[in-house]
């Protein structure tokens, strides 16, 4: 496969795994790396990374898995809107498992909701289309990887004129968070796998005001296992040395300064806000709501409804978790309580949480 | 059960469809049902002779798709559940439930495939029923077909006679039925050449069973769930702890790429004309030259071993030499954010 098979060749990953274990002989303690992105989490294990890197190196998962990171407020909000009798819910596919703090969007399916999984924002517009008597609504989650095809739908129902197209708007910025974790004294961050795609869009730049104010070291990183491993001997080598600087494994999509006409799209139909993380609490400038101008698409402004009050489950460490502080086998609904078919908190729902890579491919 | 409604995810072949088997559905008809977990039942002692009988319905979506349709699927499909038992297919039972409006062409279409797949596989279909229900309460066309078949040996073939230093043999590559449907499914504007693998492969197994017999000790085919979900049920159905080669998997480009592309595991995806063998160490090379010189073998590789007797481990040595756990499908495999 074109772009895909040459960053999985085994020798050079072998190659490559040499390389780190020389770059860290020498470093006295344990570095810990923290990948901020689910995509990034789910090559690690898929790949079996974790097993073949040197003791010295200790990779740490962060709260990069959109549907994770999406707080439970949110899906009851979304439950609520599926209940109307003239909506139809359009997502992606893995938000409709998420447990909200009675239901689900796969409960409220089960019993008649009309809730539709799709693969782009614009599928839901053409659903809007096709069912002028219905109101459709879109579940806005993500980061930068996918706000401008959202931004993008919603310029599409404007040019259009639909009056029954909506998003739920949820969409949340890097690098924003991760200067958060880093000022958290708790978590000893020594160095940042930076997102790929999300970096596509926001550029490696972006990362610049991180590394200089926090003195650690980011290295923006593909998600081939090649990638995988190049990304974390840039890091460790920084480490070794001293250096905090912005680098750039993923040349071959990434640009210093992004693209800049999806930025440009988001610009256009986003402003930033203050958001909420789930685990994490309220991290300002760190969301997306939709602007004035677009206010007509924006569900939270025009359908109004009472929501239930949003409940956590108790025991649940899906906050800790998305910090990086604890493991999935730390918490104790892990594999009993918590399971894929039957989960308790985002991480185990989404393909990309760290509960559910860790429990379909962890040893 | 845990929930009070059906899921999709009951349908999926993975943990929530099991839990439905043993939680509700064996439970509810003990006595009259049991389950041993294998793809067909063996009636003993009908005129001395043992047969296998089994059942499968089909309600895919699209109905015709890349490389197939659900008519010769249903016929395939019931084949390939008798041919798994280890016996030769005789004659096949379908029942067609029509909804209101399905155009007589499709219809026409279904039932010219599954002529030509009977004929193919050389079984008989000698019985059927046809019921129409009103527009809404169907899907277009929902078939049941069971099958009997009978057995030319006296061998055991079943999931738990896997034994340590086994290997496992795979026909061909994996996911391209799984991805030929979802690929042509409505709503999906991704544009390919992948073609469904479904298929007939009672005569792989005759020519299997008749050359290496009592050393062919599992025969199971990989439909839902995939190769990752079919494993781990032999894994734990034989005690045993297996170990698949991330290398010797083999997958069409075309699917990975789609897989990729949507983060789909190639290894839950469906299949409809593989099957997985489990094979005495000693005769698995010669098994494998058997297989590849067969059409349904094209790309056929062995893609693992079962290493020890244990509680039913599955994992898989990565290209790059890591180690992965390998668990059942749980739910459906959803689509992914980004």
């Amino acid at each position: 496969m074109k772009y895909a098979s040459e960053y999985r060749d085994p020798q050079l990953g072998k190659a490559l795994l040499v390389a780190i274990e020389k770059e860290v002989a020498d470093y006295p303690g344990t570095m810990t790396l923290m990948e901020v992105c689910g995509t990034h989490t789910m090559s690690i294990y898929q790949h079996g990374i974790r097993s073949l890197l040197p003791k010295q190196i200790r990779l740490i998962s962060g709260p990069g898995c959109p549907v994770c990171v999406t707080p439970i407020g949110f899906v009851d909000q979304a439950v609520t809107y599926a209940r109307l009798d003239d909506v139809i819910i359009a997502t992606f596919g893995d938000m409709i498992r998420v447990p909200g703090s009675s239901s689900s969007l796969q409960l409220e399916q089960a019993a008649g909701s009309q809730i539709k999984i799709v693969y782009s924002p614009l599928d839901a517009v053409a659903l809007a289309e096709k069912h002028p008597e219905k109101k459709v609504i879109f579940l806005g989650v993500g980061f930068e990887t996918t706000t401008p095809t959202i931004a993008g739908s919603i310029v599409a129902a404007k040019q259009k004129e639909l009056n029954n197209y909506f998003v739920l708007c949820a969409h949340k910025t890097m690098p924003t968070p991760m200067a958060a974790l880093t000022s958290d004294p708790e978590l000893q961050v020594d160095g940042y796998i930076c997102p790929a795609h999300v970096s596509a869009v926001i550029g490696a730049n972006a990362y610049r005001p991180l590394a200089e104010q926090y003195k650690v070291p980011c290295v923006v990183t593909g998600f081939e296992p090649l990638d995988m491993l190049r990304g974390v001997q840039m890091l460790a080598a920084q480490v070794v040395s001293g250096r905090a600087e912005v680098e750039n494994e993923y040349q071959r999509i990434v640009k210093p300064e992004g693209n800049k006409k999806a930025q440009a799209l988001i610009e256009a139909v986003f402003e930033p806000c203050d958001a909420a993380w789930r685990g994490i609490g309220v991290i300002p400038g760190s969301g997306l709501q939709i602007r004035e101008e677009f206010a007509a698409f924006d569900a939270a402004r025009q359908i109004v409804v009472e929501v239930e009050e949003p409940k956590e489950h108790k025991g649940c460490l899906c906050g800790e978790i998305l910090k990086g502080k604890v493991t999935p086998k730390d918490c104790p609904l892990f594999r009993t309580a918590c399971t894929p078919e039957n989960p308790v908190g985002a991480c185990m729902v989404s393909s990309e949480g760290t509960c559910a890579a860790e429990y379909k491919y962890g040893c | 059960m845990k929930t009070d409604v059906i899921l999709l995810g009951h349908g999926s072949g993975g943990k929530l469809s099991h839990q439905l088997l043993d939680e509700l559905i064996i439970p509810t008809l003990s006595q009259v049902a049991q389950r041993d977990q294998n793809d067909a039942a063996v009636l003993e002692g009908i005129n001395s002779s043992r047969l296998a009988f089994t059942t499968d319905s089909y309600v895919v979506d699209p109905i015709i798709f890349p490389g197939g349709n659900i008519g010769d699927l249903a016929i395939n499909g019931t084949v390939n559940d008798l041919a798994m038992s280890g016996a030769r297919p005789l004659a096949i039972s379908v029942g067609l439930i029509l909804e209101e409006g399905l155009s007589v062409s499709e219809l026409r279409e279904v039932l010219q495939a599954m002529k030509q797949a009977a004929d193919k596989a050389e079984v008989k279909i000698v019985t059927g029923d046809t019921k129409v229900v009103p527009r809404g309460k169907g899907d277009k066309i929902f078939i049941n077909t069971s099958g009997i078949g009978v057995f030319d040996h006296d061998w055991k073939i079943c999931g738990s006679a896997a034994k340590p230093g086994d290997k496992i043999l795979l026909n061909g590559s994996i996911g391209d039925h799984g991805m030929a449907v979802l690929a042509s499914r409505e709503g999906l504007d991704l544009q390919s050449d992948i073609t469904s693998d479904s298929m007939a492969l009672n005569h792989l197994v005759g020519k299997l069973l008749a050359e290496f017999g009592a050393d062919v000790h599992v025969l199971r085919d990989p439909t839902r769930g995939g190769v990752a979900t079919t494993v781990k049920e032999i894994a734990v159905q034989s005690q045993v702890d297996i170990c698949l080669q991330e290398t010797a998997l083999p997958i069409n480009a075309a699917v990975a790429g789609a897989c990729s592309i949507l983060g789909l595991d190639p290894l839950f995806v469906a299949n409809e004309g593989k099957l997985l063998a489990i094979v005495a160490a000693d005769k698995a090379e010669a098994a494998l030259d058997l297989m590849s010189s067969l059409p349904e073998g094209t790309g056929a590789a062995i893609i693992g071993e079962v290493v020890s007797e244990s509680n039913g481990r599955v994992m898989m040595q990565t290209a790059l030499g890591g180690l992965r756990a390998i668990e059942m499908l749980a739910g459906e495999q959803l689509p992914r954010i980004c």
